[in-house]
């Protein structure tokens, strides 16, 4: 005979007869069955009626349309931007080569008023000394040549839109913006998280999130009339406006932006690692820069990419700032042309469908992809390894 | 809040019936003219108060190209339109546009207030601003290098400085370009060794240097009598263009532009009038 756990248990009546305890032994195991059969869904359904489904309620149907329908709308506006800019820019690439404008003809052009005017008109007018006539068709070189070329002069006798010198414009400029910006924000953030009291972090944050308000052709004014002059008379350089005071008036953009996201990314370090921190000894110091700065490096990185993604599409700073000279050198203290300023400065004069309008939707496209192979090469790759790594995955 | 709505845009139409019954005249281009339009457009709209006339800048180049692509009625431009242009303007409204000059301008050459320099001939202008000179002490003045400024290349004032100046050569890659006259004026009166080019009207601040026709000729300034007569080698036409020979409300502007009171605004901005 088997032994039965229920005789074993203190409490249990004991059975009569060994018959009775094969009985209550398959009766008791039948009622203390701990699994019964799963019910179905359908089954559940019948057994309960309609209660189960979902009431069809009309104020919840629209309410998820609307949102499912703006939704879809930034993502198709986002698209179509970027369906727009590429197709203006494509007929470039379309083009066997750029030739320099052929002299047409010249007809006699139509005058209003020629009569009062008398002598002068015609003596000024018929100067043998000018040259307006264009180039005769020098040589095309292939588009892709002109396009890597060193030189940006697109209206000329001979059309060149070399864009290095822009491409390296640009970056000059947001590199020394980042690197003035980023150690001010990052030192601002660690104070503000770490060692302001309470009173001063108030008045603190909301004021350096004032500086993002600042609208940039107020900050590019500023620099072009108070800054330029200043920092000349200070460090005694050859150009007044150059990319370091680009990159210095830029900087006072961007730090805003650094500062907020750093500050929060380092308001998130749990409170458990300063504290195990301090409790062993370390200073304020020690943990603010050796474990609260390590553990928040995601946000504080992405912090980074933001104020260098803003940087880089900002126009009237550099518009103003820079001096829009297309010069190809690593010195910071040359006049500098992004290719932001370039398709502000330029953009109105062109006339629609030709090779410069679609030259300048091509530094848009650039501008673009830039930006978005950045953001995305860092949330994508850098950003989940760093988390990996410092959140022990 | 039907009613509510309805009055609204009753409202809305009411104040802009006047507006609407208007003529309107659109002006865009050259900023080398723009004050001298404004001028123009407010004494005339205070005589004629049934026109509107609406004013902008942005450059010889951009009001060609708003001419070309039909955003504007009149075009200021203080350069002559390239043939390239009117085929364009040709293609699109089947005329080559017509051309009606409004008044002289000098384009000087300006230092700043602290340069020594006075005079310069024509081929050291096109010497430095093709970046073959680039230092004062080729000129006699002090061992410092020379700092370009100009326009941007959307302006007529950029393109007729090439053209006639330079001859058609191109601009030193040094060349730091402002959006304006005025910025071109304001960059040179901070920099000392800094040169600039513009229009004379627009002249304050900083010094214009007495040009020559060549090494051996007689230094004129870019003054009245020197513009009028010719003496000045560097003299220019600003222009009006228009698509279609000009008619009604826009032939009546042309021709008070034209007339005395039109010429007189010119001289009082500081330009020259054309008779």
């Amino acid at each position: 005979m088997v032994a039965d756990p229920q005789q074993v248990l203190p409490g249990t009546p004991l059975p009569h007869s060994t018959a009775q305890v094969g009985h209550s032994f398959t009766s008791a195991s039948r009622s203390a069955d701990i699994r019964p059969d799963p019910l179905t869904v359908g089954e559940m359904k019948r057994m309960r009626g309609a209660d189960l489904k979902k009431r069809f309620r009309w104020d919840e149907f629209l309410s998820e349309i609307i949102i499912t329908v703006v939704a879809f709308v930034s993502l198709a506006a986002i698209v179509g931007i970027f369906v727009f800019v590429f197709r203006e820019a494509m007929p470039i690439f379309l083009v066997p080569s750029i030739d320099a404008t052929v002299a047409a003809p010249p007809e006699a052009q139509e005058t209003y008023g020629n009569e009062q005017i008398g002598d002068a008109a015609r003596r000024v007018s018929g100067s043998d000394r000018s040259r307006t006539a264009e180039g005769s068709g020098s040589e095309g070189e292939s588009t892709l040549a002109n396009f890597l070329g060193t030189t940006w002069a697109p209206v000329s006798m001979d059309p060149r839109y070399g864009i290095i010198p822009l491409v390296v414009g640009s970056i000059k400029v947001t590199l020394l913006a980042v690197c003035i910006a980023g150690p001010v924000a990052i030192l601002a953030a660690l104070f503000t998280s770490s060692f302001a009291p309470r009173w001063s972090k108030e008045i603190l944050k909301p004021a350096i999130e004032i500086l993002a308000g600042f609208p940039s052709v107020v900050i590019g004014f500023f620099a072009l009339v108070v800054l330029a002059t200043l920092l000349q008379d200070l460090f005694g350089y050859k150009f007044r406006l150059n990319a370091f005071l680009g990159g210095v008036a830029m900087s006072l953009a961007v730090i805003p932006i650094i500062f907020t996201v750093a500050e929060d990314a380092l308001a998130a370090v749990p409170k458990f690692m300063t504290e195990a921190s301090l409790a062993l000894g370390a200073t304020k110091w020690q943990t603010a820069l050796f474990v609260k700065l390590p553990a928040a490096t995601p946000g504080v990185f992405a912090a980074l990419l933001l104020g260098f993604g803003r940087a880089f599409g900002e126009t009237m700073i550099v518009l103003m700032a820079t001096g829009n000279a297309a010069m190809l050198s690593f010195n910071m203290l040359e006049p500098v042309r992004t290719m932001s300023a370039t398709i502000g400065a330029e953009m109105a004069e062109v006339v629609f469908g030709d090779t410069h309008y679609n030259v300048l939707f091509m530094l848009g496209a650039i501008l673009f992809l830039f930006t978005f192979v950045l953001n995305a090469v860092a949330e994508v790759f850098i950003r989940q390894r760093l988390l990996k790594r410092f959140r022990g995955g | 809040m039907k009613s509510i709505l309805a009055l609204l845009v009753f409202g809305c139409v009411l104040v802009n019936a006047p507006l609407l019954s208007q003529e309107k005249i659109t002006v865009k281009g050259s900023d080398t003219m723009v004050i001298l339009a404004q001028r123009w457009a407010e004494k005339y709209m205070a005589a004629h108060p049934d026109v509107t006339i609406q004013v902008t800048g942005g450059g010889s180049g951009t009001g060609i190209s708003a001419l070309i692509n039909g955003t504007t009625d009149l075009c200021n431009s203080s350069r002559p339109m390239k043939p390239s242009e009117r085929d364009k303007l040709k293609q699109r409204f089947g005329s080559r546009g017509v051309e009606i000059a409004t008044a002289q301008d000098g384009l000087s050459a300006y230092v700043n207030q602290g340069n020594p320099l006075t005079e310069l001939s024509l081929q050291q202008v096109k010497d430095i601003y093709t970046g073959k000179i680039s230092s004062w002490k080729a000129l006699g003045g002090p061992d410092a290098p020379i700092i370009l400024y100009g326009r941007e290349n959307n302006s007529g004032t950029y393109v007729y400085f090439r053209d006639n100046v330079l001859m058609g050569e191109d601009y030193s890659a040094s060349m730091q370009s402002m959006p304006g006259t005025a910025a071109v004026v304001n960059a040179v009166s901070k920099d000392k060794n800094g040169i600039g080019y513009g229009g004379a009207a627009y002249g304050a601040g900083i010094r214009e240097v007495k040009i020559k026709k060549d090494a051996g000729s007689v230094a004129y300034a870019p003054t009245v009598e020197n513009i009028k007569s010719g003496n000045y080698p560097v003299t220019r036409f600003l222009y009006i263009y228009v698509k279609n020979k000009p008619s009604g409300k826009i032939k009546e502007y042309i021709d008070w532009i034209l007339g005395d009171e039109g010429q007189s605004v010119v001289s009082q901005v500081g330009y020259f009038p054309i008779r």
